[in-house]
């Protein structure tokens, strides 16, 4: 059985698609896996055994019946709790929607399963995706599978985790500001945020409406191309959802090869600023890719230094508009203040009661931003700044086919190290921000692990707007060469959870 | 609720100048809202659909949901533009507009800001006077309206002492434009007339688009009246208030009326006009003051990130622009000579807010004279007992119906109000009260010749004095002969037979 | 323009219906001037010549057609998560507290 938790997507899939493994042995094998490991990592949420169960079977009958699937049906997936699941719970790691099952499917949840892919459950992460630590969740901290002490990422830090632990094959994340890219950075996974509109918000607890992305997060490029091929593609109830047509993701990870390709480093983002190890594994990956064809261009881009003071203002002004719903009359949490009170009242108590001290800062800060006399000087500034990212984009574009930066300054740090400094752990997305601001698509993949801390670190890569093939691209020719030299996957390093499972396993017991 | 002081509006009028702004809310009739795929309860299909029935995941602004725009409304808002006069938009955009209330799914309301559909046009308003204006139009918004709140508990089932309240998300998202003026000048005392006169136009352009059932007793047809006052001879413009919750042509003529001359009274006084929402009751014919603008009205607009901006291509804005209807203006004149009715006539109609209930009741077969009467005669004395429009009494179709009826001689004048009670109670179409109340005039000679020969019998002298020749003494045999047919006769029928009857005998 | 003063915060918060403790108040008063501080360079490069960017892909004129969805919800569905609802309408408290 163990062996099943494994293998990738891809595989996984193959197996059930020959029939060698059936997708509820698949669901059940990962069901155990989260029954004996999830008590230390706490990657999940809500787990929806029975219904994972259920799917699984209607998939393997629908097949022995004749029925034709695409590459990952059957396969188990674990989807970030701020995608809404019809029939199962919905937080958005917040304890304002404690409890909350929404009736509806979010559209990439809704794709999954018309897949024939089987979610799980819901995954952990910092509440409402404010976060770059899962810390901020309100059910509890997520720990790094590598390194139990530390924070693997965020916001999606449950998503990450769970697919670093086996959990799961892959899952669903979203990505406001770095939330697939720096947990994979952290966790030794693959992240992909792609192009803004690529895959459809619709369903996605907004955070912010304007950076918000779904993508996939998973052990390998292909499996992320794979899944995005599942999700991508135009949803007419996302307005914001680009309608053409996508090739496939997979496609380009098949016939990858960086010969001739131009990649530009942002010499910004090349800083003393990141951890020593992070930087020599970046140097490492970008020689291996020059060695095998591809062509190193240093890149200027001025504006990024602008893009995280811009990025937290239009973030948190967003936002404060975004969770004015959650107000007590339609859905989730309501407290009365003691004695009763006018509804204005009884909002206030709610969401004093029910967002965590992350949100009210955001909120109070978006307000700030938003309101009379400030308009100007920072939401419309911001707006500006994203402008002059977006044309640093567009001048290295013209002379290189993607860009690459380290993804995130420095490996996973210390559960609570940063919790009060919320400056410092801003600075975990500079990076991955730029992407989110000018609405290009990122990948990160494991580059390697850091020498002073042995903790995993990734490389990240952009390319321009609807080019995401081209992150499939370059992601799966290094992921290639990289195993080559590592002889096994990044993640085969990781500390084995047994002992977990064995203590998990005596709890069970008594 | 305290009476406020008032003073006499001519008064008034001597010593201030009142300016006053209006800003008209249409509901349009589109099938689906303006950003889901809800079914509309401002259309003709959906109207009074149980509570939280016409529902999308939008409309209850659930986590994850998003908003799309509705083409058709887009369609009818340019085409409300261009009626208006105004200039379309290369591009406009939608924004968020940010306050908390239970009635807004979202907490913020998704309007137009900066960037609105349709700005600066005019509109022609001819007042019963004759005297004509220029209506200046600063700007024609889109945007959705909110859910309703019902009060419960206290006494008035109003939001003062209301112990909780219940939410009905039905209305959440039904496209809206906002149609907004600049601030009016000159109108002197014609100014709640003016005020009353612009609605009316609006209700006309909406009803001969096609965009809006315009209904004010729907709400689909809404007007807040801005009113400020300054002294004679002053540059700067007065403190103003805002009236909301004018439901009907009558109250907005009276809204207006009220706040100049409880405005005077204030600032006569030596006091100062506090800029706040006034309340129209429509019982008491006063305004009361609502929350008061301040600092807490900061509502943090900013562009609506879920939205793109709409850039209507310059072919759909002359293709809807070759689809307009005639102007207002223009039609009332070609339709008064149509008619044939005299200027007093027309304007009978035009003064009451009926020209549609006219042309309607026209269209659809009755003669403009019988229209007219009916309009302007008997259901605007009952419109006006009862204190509603006229409008919401009948039907044009069931006006016409009973047009007909007395056209063909089978109801008389005196059947048929009675009939239009039966239509205004809701008994069904002027046929079908004819045929369950028995109404219709008996049209059967003999049962007349019956009755005229006992009442000839009963009343000899009579008799005598038409075989001589005084033809005007047949009244009195008449008058019985109605009387014991209950009124269901053709007075003119019964005539001819009295006299035939009396020269035969 | 960083300065912010504790009433700000306060104002902030009512804006935002949040029943913010005086303690959170002190708290974020303190952290928001120093984020603030930290974002304010954004006005360094934003100069007046710089359009605004408010939609990373520029798309426009997306719209929908005016038919009725397949995601029209039943009023039991409509209420079935909210704290509190009488038949098939949300309940809230008072809007008007006694003093108005």
């Amino acid at each position: 059985m163990s062996e099943i938790i494994r293998l990738t997507a891809a595989e996984l899939g193959a197996k059930i698609a020959a029939g060698d493994v059936s997708s509820v042995e698949a669901t059940r094998a990962h069901l155990d896996r989260i029954a004996a490991v999830d008590g230390a990592v706490h990657a999940f949420l809500h787990v929806d055994a029975e219904g994972a169960l259920a799917a699984a079977a209607d998939v393997d009958r629908r097949r022995a019946a004749g029925e034709a699937f695409g590459p990952l049906a059957g396969v188990p997936i674990a989807v970030k709790d701020v995608l809404v699941t019809e029939g199962m719970p919905s937080t958005a790691g917040s304890r304002i929607l404690e409890g909350w099952i929404p009736p509806y499917d979010a559209t990439p949840v809704r794709l999954v399963r018309e897949a024939g892919m089987i979610p799980l459950g819901k995954t952990n992460m910092d509440e409402f995706a404010m976060g770059s630590s899962t810390e901020h969740s309100a059910y509890g901290p997520t720990h790094n599978p590598w390194d139990l002490d530390r924070i693997p990422g965020g916001s999606g830090g449950g998503s990450a985790a769970s697919v670093a632990a086996f959990e799961a094959p892959l899952a669903l994340g979203s990505d406001t500001g770095g939330s697939i890219r720096q947990p994979a950075h952290v966790t030794g996974t693959v992240g992909v945020k792609p192009t803004y509109g690529a895959v459809s918000r619709y369903g996605s607890i907004a955070l912010a409406s304007s950076l918000d992305q779904i993508g996939p997060v998973t052990r390998t490029v292909l499996d992320a191309a794979l899944l995005q091929d599942v999700i991508a593609g135009h949803d007419p109830h996302d307005s914001t959802s680009i309608a053409e047509p996508w090739p496939s993701m997979a496609d380009a990870v098949r016939r990858a090869d960086v010969a001739g390709v131009r990649i530009g480093v942002v010499k910004q983002l090349d800083s003393d600023g990141v951890q020593a190890g992070v930087r020599s594994r970046f140097h490492e990956a970008l020689a291996l890719l020059e060695r095998n064809g591809a062509e190193i261009v240093e890149i200027d881009a001025p504006s990024f230094e602008y893009a995280i003071a811009a990025y937290y203002l239009i973030l948190p002004a967003e936002a404060s508009s975004n969770l004015a719903k959650f107000d007590s009359v339609r859905f989730g949490l309501r407290v009365t203040p003691e004695g009763g009170g006018t509804v204005e009242q009884v909002m206030a108590a709610t969401r004093e009661a029910g967002f965590g001290p992350e949100v009210k800062r955001r909120i109070i800060l978006g307000t700030y931003a938003l309101s009379a006399g400030y308009y100007d000087a920072y939401y419309g500034s911001a707006q500006k700044v994203r402008t002059l990212v977006q044309r640093d984009f567009d001048a290295a574009f013209a002379k290189v086919d993607v860009l690459a930066t380290p993804t995130a300054p420095t490996t996973a740090f210390k559960l609570g190290e940063k919790l009060d400094d919320p400056l410092s752990m801003y600075l975990n997305d500079v990076a991955t921000i730029p992407a989110n601001l000018a609405g290009v698509p990122g990948i990160s993949l494991p580059a390697g692990l850091a020498p002073e801390d042995g903790l995993p670190v990734g490389i990240q890569f952009l390319a321009p707007a609807r080019q995401d093939a081209r992150l499939y691209n370059v992601g799966g020719a290094l992921e290639r060469l990289l195993e080559a030299e590592w002889g096994a996957p990044l993640l085969s390093r990781a500390p084995d959870l047994s002992s977990h499972e064995m203590a998990a396993a005596e709890e069970g017991a008594l | 609720m305290a009476r406020a002081a008032l003073m006499d509006f001519d008064k008034a009028l001597e010593l201030f100048e009142p300016v006053i702004g209006l800003e008209v809310h249409v509901e349009l009739n589109t099938t689906t809202k303006m950003f889901s795929s809800a079914p509309n309860p401002a259309n003709s299909a959906f109207h009074d659909a149980a509570p939280n029935t016409l529902i999308t995941p939008v409309c209850l602004g659930l986590p994850g949901s998003l908003p799309v725009v509705n083409e058709q409304a887009i369609r009818s808002s340019i085409s409300l533009g261009l009626a208006l006069g105004c200039s379309i938009a290369e591009s406009s955009r939608f924004a968020r507009k940010n306050y908390f209330y239970p009635d807004l799914a979202k907490n913020y309301q998704i309007s137009q800001y900066d960037e609105p559909i349709a700005f600066d046009g005019e509109v022609e308003v001819e007042l019963e006077n004759g005297r004509i204006f220029q209506v200046p139009i600063e700007r024609a918004h889109m945007e959705e309206d909110a859910g309703k709140l019902t009060h419960i508990g206290g006494a008035t089932g109003r939001i003062q002492g209301a112990e909780y309240s219940l939410v009905d998300y039905n209305r959440a998202g039904v496209p809206l434009v906002e149609i907004v003026t600049r601030p009016i000048f000159g109108a002197e005392a014609d100014a709640p007339a003016l005020a009353s006169a612009y609605v009316s136009i609006i209700r006309d352009i909406a009803l001969s688009l096609g965009i809006s059932e315009a209904r004010m007793e729907r709400g689909n047809l809404r007007c807040d009246a801005n009113v400020s006052l300054r002294p004679r001879g002053a540059e700067k413009l007065g403190t103003r208030t805002e009236t909301k919750n004018v439901n009907s042509f009558r109250s907005i003529e009276r809204a207006v009326r009220y706040e100049i001359q409880r405005q005077a009274a204030i600032l006569a006084d030596g006091g100062s006009i506090t800029q706040e929402t006034r309340h129209w009751h429509e019982d008491t014919g006063t305004t009361s003051a609502g929350r008061p603008k301040s600092d807490a009205d900061d509502y943090r607009y900013f562009p609506e990130p879920d939205l793109l901006p709409v850039v209507p291509s310059p072919e759909l804005i002359e293709q809807l622009r070759a689809e307009l209807p005639e102007p207002p203006a223009a039609r009332r004149r070609r339709l008064k000579a149509e008619w044939g009715f005299t200027d007093i006539d027309f304007q009978g109609v035009v003064n009451s807010n009926l020209l549609v209930e006219v042309t309607e009741t026209v269209a659809a077969g009755a003669t403009p004279a019988a229209a007219r009467k009916w309009w302007t005669g008997e259901l605007a004395r009952i419109a006006n007992a009862q204190n509603v429009d006229a409008a919401s009494l009948a039907s044009p179709a069931h006006v016409a119906e009973l047009a007909g009826l007395v056209e063909a001689g089978t109801l008389t004048d005196r059947l048929a109000r009675q009939v239009l009670e039966g239509v205004i109670a809701g008994e069904g179409s002027p046929q079908q009260i004819v045929d369950a109340r028995g109404l219709a005039v008996v049209s059967d000679d003999s049962a007349l010749i019956a009755a005229i020969d006992q009442a000839l019998a009963s009343q000899p002298d009579v008799l005598e004095k038409i075989r001589d020749g005084k033809v005007q003494a047949a009244g009195a045999v008449i008058g019985a002969v109605m009387k014991a047919m209950q009124g269901k006769a053709d007075a003119a029928r019964v005539r001819e037979l009295v006299l035939e009857r009396a020269t035969a005998q | 323009m960083s300065e912010i003063t504790a009433e700000q915060v306060a104002h902030l918060a009512n804006l935002a219906r949040i029943a913010l403790t005086e303690e959170e108040i002190a708290h974020l008063t303190t952290e928001l001037g120093q984020i603030m501080q930290a974002v304010e360079k954004v006005s360094e490069v934003a100069t007046p010549d710089v359009p605004p960017t408010s939609h990373p892909i520029p798309l426009q004129n997306v719209f929908r057609a005016d038919v009725v969805g397949a995601d029209v919800l039943t009023a039991e569905q409509a209420v079935a998560g909210a704290p509190e609802a009488d038949g098939s309408r949300f309940v809230v408290s008072a809007i008007l507290g006694e003093e108005q």
